[in-house]
């Protein structure tokens, strides 16, 4: 239990640092490799807690295709980002926007107290529909993975509508990127030399 | 007092997760720059992802497969497929976000919100 708790405390104190290195930096590739260490150490976290169909995915997907996708997209566009501050901006840090984050923090630290204690059972998470999914889906799905189980079976509509999602996703990146037309600034130079 | 410290203790994980959210809110829209506003977004994404995952974990359980052990405590799995969806329509809003900053530069030639703002002024006043 104390050993879970450090584990998850160091995991959670890690994301914080490469929170904040993505945000200080401005060598692009950089952030985006930082971004999947990000989710590589989120996996780790979620195997700690007890999630590892998610750990799974989320090291394949969002630490190893979001990356190669960020790493494609840096091929076309410059790999620095300009330094730019906001009207008002001073100290390094913009302070309109920090202000709203932190407001938005507070807000949501005021609710928390209403949570239940991290962990416990009792939580009414843990009494509505779950324990109907752990004691009879072995009879009624027969598959000794609970998750599997409900993903395909119990809420196989949502998955059919994330498929929809997907394919819709794909379909904009191919309306977006194949056939490109010549671009405005090719245009503009033309016009100018003409 | 105990008792407000165990309410404190009993949420770190929240209160972590909710400093992750805020970190890469601020990169969200603080940071003129569109490949690291994504990356903000993904930043706060997997925040949220945390936060999930965090509500279906029970004190001593173990990870939703069956076992042979029939005093074993399963963590919640609902959260879980909620969240493998949430990943993967993720990635998917990811990409789109991607191709349209590719196509954006390839008309604009630039990524950065303040050119892309000077951009649009100068054409408006040139018309």
């Amino acid at each position: 239990m104390i050993g879970d708790l450090l584990i998850n405390v160091g995991a959670v104190s890690l994301l914080a640092i490469f929170a904040f290195w993505i945000l200080r930096t401005r060598y692009l590739v950089g952030v985006v490799v930082v971004s999947g260490a990000f989710s590589l150490t989120a996996a780790a976290l979620f195997v700690v807690l007890d999630a590892v169909d998610v750990a799974f995915t989320e090291a394949a997907v969002g630490a190893g295709i979001a990356t190669v996708l960020g790493l494609a997209t840096l091929t076309f566009v410059p790999h620095f980002e300009k330094p730019h501050r906001f009207k008002g901006a001073a100290l390094g840090i913009s302070w309109f926007p920090a202000l709203l984050a932190v407001a938005t923090g507070l807000l949501l630290t005021l609710a928390v107290s209403d949570l239940p204690r991290f962990g416990s059972a009792d939580a009414p998470i843990h009494n509505h529909v779950a324990p109907h999914y752990i004691n009879e889906s072995p009879n009624e799905i027969g598959i000794p993975n609970i998750v599997t189980a409900i993903l395909a079976s119990y809420r196989g509509y949502d998955t059919l509508g994330e498929v929809i999602v997907i394919f819709t996703a794909a379909l904009a990146v191919l309306v977006l990127l194949v056939g490109r037309t010549r671009s405005r600034r090719d245009k503009q130079r033309k016009g100018r030399r003409q | 007092m105990m008792s407000d410290m165990g309410q404190v203790f009993g949420h770190w994980n929240v209160y972590l997760v909710i400093f992750l959210m805020m970190l890469g809110f601020y990169t969200l829209i603080a940071r003129g720059n569109m490949v690291k506003k994504m990356v903000g977004l993904n930043v706060f994404q997997t925040s949220v992802f945390i936060l999930y995952i965090s509500m279906g974990k029970i004190d001593n359980s173990t990870a939703p497969i069956l076992t042979d052990n029939p005093l074993a405590i399963y963590a919640n799995p609902l959260p879980h497929v909620l969240i493998l969806t949430a990943i993967v329509v993720g990635v998917a809003t990811t990409a789109l976000g991607y191709a349209l900053i590719i196509r954006i530069y390839e008309n604009f030639g630039t990524i950065e919100d303040h050119e892309l703002v000077d951009f649009m002024e100068d054409e408006e006043n040139t018309l």
